[in-house]
């Protein structure tokens, strides 16, 4: 079998999702060995416009960013959005709210006809996506699983149940014991609860389960004295472009 | 080489985030010579308005991954200072042995990985797995300890969770600085082994002098906190920033320019050398003497050299740091002091890898953002990086399209922008007329 051709592309994002497919160390030559590198920006200057499986990591801003991404769903078979910026249009959807022109004026002033910004939003949005890399950054052991089962033809296993299974797992005391707001109960697990583990509230990075209970979230905060606002702010960090459709279930 | 070119490089690879180079050449003559930035900028100063006090640090070190912790600390000092926070002792020493370990991570990754290609003459990393194994296990090894220390003391490697305003949700445990400290002795082979490594990299013979500024303080070599200092003979607090360092919109680019002194400055691990050699530890000043580095340097190529010198340092002062805590003892009762809102403006600057950068938040009284101004330090080499292209390119005119183009790229290169800090950056074009 002849090694699988990968892209890796950075739309509108940190660059900390690539950053982390660098950070796999002893892992990375692994990885090189099995797959055909074509395209990696932020670590090779050689580029090609044949491979078969992309990943993405960032969201479309811009016009330049939407004549990208359709050229990339034109030529790769597999399409995998990697990361919140990615998968739900992640933080940069804050603008969004805000309002485009709002935003424009307030940072660029009366230059502000010279940048390109559309609305945030997702990579799905405009192209086919199959697989959905979540988490702000992406979580590095679940990135390899998905390239792996794409590599061996495998549908890649990924997590629909909330953080606080993993919570649970890793015995930590909940955070709404320390009298902290966590978006846990109904945000998609595969990230090890790494936010409750060191003590600090699930922000929704990697976004709702498929049916959010968001019902019995809402019931926790008010039998704790939280407030819902507040909740609500914080799923808008990651999931604003999406919040709506959560707010509402 | 014909009289008449045009580079275009076009995305600019092995830089954090994106950007193009245009260089028009007439006549032998520069015409015209701009850095582009095509991506969308991505508005984080709006993003922030309105936000309660806890959450700035953890949306600004979104504006990159690889300075995750600079941004995380230039917010978390905006907002202390803002806010009257201060924190103890123990907190400075826990934050400044973390900030090492991105300047490691950070400055590991740009030496091997992104700019020693250039180098030993290959468009990536990947080649050298084959003809420089070597090279390449030293740089993951290194990696792989300062990430391992971001996340011990972080929570996670890229984006640090339990650093927070107020001190860490979490404490490393005893046993963990110990295996701290165990991974940083064990560093001392590799950074032995890398002086072979960057004596053979041969770095082109460059000078020009410009304006360094950098943090500057008299407990140590600045990272974390000082006084914005310049090699031009000037010293102030970063509160008063805004009397210095000048910002303006340009129109090829979505990120600002700045200026201070002159039309350009230079920030990032040369100007932090130049500004603050007496304070590097002494390895690292051995070394630096060994790899011919003296300050005040001048050519823009050693700031490669600089980063790798930095990276001594850091493991170095980082045993320091440890042993100390260890003395003094780790208290989770003091892991985190008492915050309360309150209206105000605060000021943090901090050195990321890459140099200078500076948030700067206003608060009302129920401790959320009013107006929030953000200073990068890419933003702030752009017009240092042009004056550095605009010196090099006549002494290279004659030479090939693509020895032009890679000695255009392996300069902007040097400067380590991250070009993903709020907007990105990066691409260099060469067209013949």
């Amino acid at each position: 079998m002849s090694k699988p051709k990968v892209g890796v592309f950075g739309m509108t994002g940190c660059g900390g999702c690539q950053l982390e497919l660098l950070n796999f160390e002893e892992r990375l030559l692994d990885l090189v060995g099995a797959v055909d590198l074509v395209h990696f920006t932020e670590a090779i200057t050689e580029y090609s416009d044949d491979y078969d499986i992309a990943l993405i990591e960032g969201s479309i801003t811009s016009e330049h960013c939407v004549e990208r991404i359709k050229k990339i769903g034109d030529i790769a078979k597999i399409v995998v959005a990697m990361g919140s910026c990615a998968v739900n249009g992640g933080l940069n959807c804050m603008k969004n709210i805000y309002g485009l022109e709002k935003a424009k004026d307030l940072v660029y002033g009366d230059k502000k006809d010279w940048i390109d910004s559309i609305e945030v939003k997702p990579v799905d949005a405009y192209i086919k996506v199959d697989y959905y890399a979540r988490g702000c950054p992406i979580n590095r052991s679940e990135i390899i699983d998905i390239v792996r089962s794409l590599i061996v033809g495998r549908k890649p296993e990924i997590p629909n149940y909330p953080v606080c299974i993993e919570c649970k797992r890793n015995g930590n005391t909940c955070v709404y014991e320390l009298g902290k707001t966590c978006l846990g109960p109904v945000t998609r697990a595969g990230c090890d609860s790494r936010c409750p583990n060191s003590a600090e509230g699930c922000d929704g990075c990697r976004g709702p389960v498929d049916d959010p209970n968001m019902n019995a979230q809402k019931d926790l905060l008010v039998e704790r004295g939280l407030s819902v606002d507040d909740m609500l702010a914080e799923l808008n960090l990651y999931n604003a472009c999406k919040g709506k459709a959560i707010e509402q279930k | 080489m014909a009289d008449n070119i045009n580079v275009e490089i076009s995305p600019l690879s092995r830089v954090e985030g994106h950007g193009d180079l245009v260089l028009n050449v007439k006549d032998k003559k520069i015409e015209r010579l701009i850095f582009r930035i095509p991506e969308s900028p991505r508005f984080f100063e709006a993003m922030l308005v309105g936000k309660n006090w806890d959450k700035p640090s953890h949306i600004t070190s979104r504006i990159c991954g690889i300075c995750s912790v600079a941004h995380t600390y230039a917010s978390i000092r905006a907002t202390e200072n803002a806010l009257d926070v201060v924190p103890n002792d123990m907190i400075l020493k826990l934050r400044k042995l973390i900030f090492h370990h991105e300047i490691v991570q950070s400055n590991v990754l740009h030496v091997y990985f992104l700019a020693a290609p250039d180098f030993l003459g290959v468009g990536s990393v990947i080649p050298l797995v084959e003809t420089h194994p070597e090279v390449v296990n030293i740089a993951l090894r290194l990696k792989k300890m300062a990430n391992d220390m971001v996340r011990i003391i972080g929570g996670r490697a890229v984006h640090p969770i339990r650093t927070v305003v107020g001190g860490f949700t979490k404490l490393p445990s005893e046993e963990e600085m110990y295996q701290m400290k165990d991974m940083l002795n064990s560093a001392y082979a590799d950074l032995e082994a890398s002086i072979a490594v960057f004596k053979i990299l041969e770095l082109p013979a460059f000078e020009r002098e410009t304006e360094y500024i950098s943090l500057s303080n008299k407990q140590d070599y600045a990272h974390y906190d000082g006084n914005i200092k310049s090699t031009d003979g000037w010293e102030i607090d970063p509160g008063d920033y805004l009397d210095r360092i000048k910002e303006k919109v340009v129109e090829h680019s979505t990120a600002k320019h700045c200026w201070a002194n002159r039309d350009a400055f230079m920030v990032g691990a040369i100007s932090r050398f130049n500004n603050n050699y007496d304070q590097l530890s002494d390895k690292a000043k051995e070394y630096a003497e060994e790899l011919g580095l003296k300050a005040p340097c001048y050519n823009t190529y050693m700031n490669n050299i600089a980063q790798f010198v930095e990276v001594v340092h850091s493991v170095d002062d980082s045993i320091k740091l440890i042993d100390k805590l260890l003395e003094e003892g780790m208290d989770e009762s003091k892991a985190m002091v008492e915050i309360k809102p309150k209206a105000g403006r605060g000021v943090g600057a901090v050195e990321a890898p890459r140099g200078l950068l500076i948030h700067d938040y206003t608060y009302d009284s129920d401790g959320k953002i009013k107006k929030a101004n953000l200073i990068i330090p890419t933003g702030m080499n752009y017009g240092n990086m042009e004056a550095d292209m605009n010196a090099i390119v006549p002494d290279i005119i004659e030479r090939s399209e693509d020895e032009i183009r890679l000695a255009c790229e392996m300069m902007i290169r040097a400067y380590d922008p991250c070009i993903s800090c709020s907007t990105h950056f990066l691409n260099v074009k060469l067209i013949n007329k």
